[in-house]
């Protein structure tokens, strides 16, 4: 029989740690409350594959914007994910301590930057140089695809990192010792052996790019229509959700809550992949 | 010993909270809604509040969606909404004109149109008109900037223009300010914005031949005016009275001229 103290403190404890639980529960369950009867009555396919968006006159598709989430995620990946694996490569495997010991604060500095700031940045110079160079509004996916790639960078750097630094040094010595050369072993050994941990940074750094709001808000454009180029200005959903949420009533209401939904299951699948693919290489190391 | 004193200061401590807060007998109001009217809403409160200290007012944005919902909830005593056509749901609520307010439709400086008809606005809105040359200007496509869904601003010019089925290819701004910002920025954008709200970086078109300056507003002639209104729940009475009774007053329609808006009446 422990102490009552030492009961009340471990029973405190674990209570704290659940209410996480629990407030992650209640939001899903809140949300699907709210959106799901609506995707049923409106029928999830008038919902999901119409890209008619009139609240006022009670149209509600959102293909246009899960399209669009879809090209500025991937336009996010395309500028993140190589720098952001390129940058874990050289922390680990080439760049002195001293090097490393400026560098690795800084990027996690990076990640406190907060979203509207990058916004800022992207509507004063990324927008007018697209504008200007390529045409266009400028608002557009290729504005949004930068500004959030350069966002997820220190998520992306961060757990490729730690992948890289955990395979182990005997892998490096081998493939040093069979004669191949530093930019070799890398590629051939080190980044194979930590791949299933870069494919988790980069699918998290995904989840990030999804549902980023601010900073899309700002710089995308906001126009619901389905892009034809990256130059095209589009509507995200987490950017419909935040511009709509504060006025709207009724079935709209409900409506944003659907996309909500939407939302919540492409972020849990993004996790669900990451999470296995982390997984995978702890069963294997 | 060492609870027993903590338990005391814990109770020390509420009973000085508490007497702070019992001190002074305060009516506390909210007032939520338009954007548009929200700056115009904090400095009058602010002379009002410090004319009447026992009065605290909480001004709230929000949007006019948000402002009637406010009032007919309860959570704000005074709703602010700049629509031409209050929405069947503001039919419970008593609206009072506090200001009228011009929509500017705006180009960039560098643009050579200077004016526009009724008919040319509904157009390219609409997108039926998507090259500036079918205005007189040049050869470049137009970019038309518009705000979210549930602006009072944007009811209101569709509602005043008409026949308004915005494009969608349409850029969205979710406030005045960005959208002056875009327009701005970009010199191929036409997009609209309160009268109250212009500056030098964008330039207003006169419509239907009419300038959109305050002399024309007020003489009636510029057609893009909306009321913005105050809405409260049954008749306003006692401080909530009071703060509208001072809004109307010659002073404060006096500071709502001087910041850019138009007077009532």
């Amino acid at each position: 029989m422990k102490p009552v103290g030492e009961r009340v403190v471990e029973w405190t404890l674990k209570g704290l740690a659940f209410s996480a639980l629990a407030s992650l529960l209640l939001i899903a369950v809140f949300i699907f409350m709210e959106g799901a009867p609506f995707m049923v009555r409106l029928g999830v396919k008038d919902f999901l594959f119409s890209s008619d968006w009139r609240p006022q006159e009670g149209h509600y598709g959102i293909f246009a914007m899960i399209v669009a989430s879809v090209w500025v995620t991937l336009g996010a990946m395309l500028v993140g994910a190589p720098l952001g694996i390129a940058g874990a490569v050289f922390l680990n495997e080439f760049a002195p301590e001293s090097v490393r010991r400026v560098i690795k604060p800084m990027i996690e500095l990076l990640a406190g930057i907060p979203s509207v700031v990058y916004g800022f940045i992207g509507v004063m110079v990324v927008a007018p140089l697209i504008r200007e160079h390529l045409g266009g509004a400028g608002l557009s996916v290729l504005a949004a695809a930068l500004i959030l790639g350069v966002m997820i960078l220190p998520t992306v750097i961060s757990i490729s990192s730690d992948a890289i630094g955990s395979v182990p040094r005997s892998y490096r010595e081998g493939a040093l010792a069979l004669g191949a050369t530093r930019w070799q072993s890398v590629h051939m050994v080190v980044l194979k052996a930590a791949r299933s941990g870069i494919a988790a940074s980069v699918i998290l750094g995904m989840g990030r790019a999804v549902g980023e709001t601010m900073a899309v808000i700002m710089v995308a454009g906001n126009a619901v229509t389905i892009p034809h180029s990256p130059l095209d200005s589009v509507c995200t959903l987490t950017a419909k959700i935040a511009l709509e949420m504060g006025s709207a009533v009724g079935l709209h209401r409900q409506a944003l809550f659907a996309t909500g939904v939407v939302l919540f299951i492409g972020i849990m699948v993004l996790n669900g992949l990451a999470m296995a693919a982390m997984k995978k290489r702890s069963a294997r190391t | 010993m060492k609870f027993v004193t903590s338990v005391l200061l814990a109770g020390v401590a509420l009973v000085v909270m508490t007497s702070g807060c019992g001190r002074k007998a305060e009516t506390a109001f909210t007032v939520a809604g338009s954007t548009a009217f929200q700056p115009f809403a904090e400095k009058l409160a602010d002379q009002f509040m410090a004319s009447h200290p026992d009065v605290n007012i909480t001004v709230q944005g929000g949007g006019s969606s948000l402002g009637i919902q406010s009032a007919l909830s309860g959570t704000a005593q005074i709703g602010m909404a700049d629509l031409v056509i209050l929405p069947p749901e503001a039919s419970a609520l008593t609206p009072v004109v506090a200001a009228r307010d011009g929509i500017a439709i705006i180009v960039n400086p560098a643009n050579l149109i200077k004016t526009l008809t009724t008919e040319q606005i509904r157009a390219v809105f609409n997108g039926t008109t998507g090259n500036w040359k079918e205005l007189g200007g040049e050869d470049r496509p137009i970019r038309v900037v518009s705000r979210e869904t549930g602006s009072g601003t944007r009811s209101s010019f569709e509602q005043v223009v008409g026949g308004i089925s915005l494009l969608r290819e349409a850029l969205v701004q979710d406030s005045n300010g960005t959208i002056r910002e875009t327009v701005a920025n970009d010199r191929d954008s036409l997009g609209y914005l309160s009268h109250g709200l212009l500056n030098a970086k964008v330039s207003a078109v006169s419509v239907d031949g009419v300038a959109c300056t305050a002399d024309q507003i007020v003489a009636g002639q510029y057609k893009l005016v909306r009321p913005v209104y105050l809405l409260t729940k049954g008749a306003p009475a006692g401080a909530v009275k009071d703060f509208i009774d001072y809004i109307l007053s010659a002073e404060g329609q006096d500071m709502i001229k001087q910041d850019g808006l138009l007077p009532a009446k």
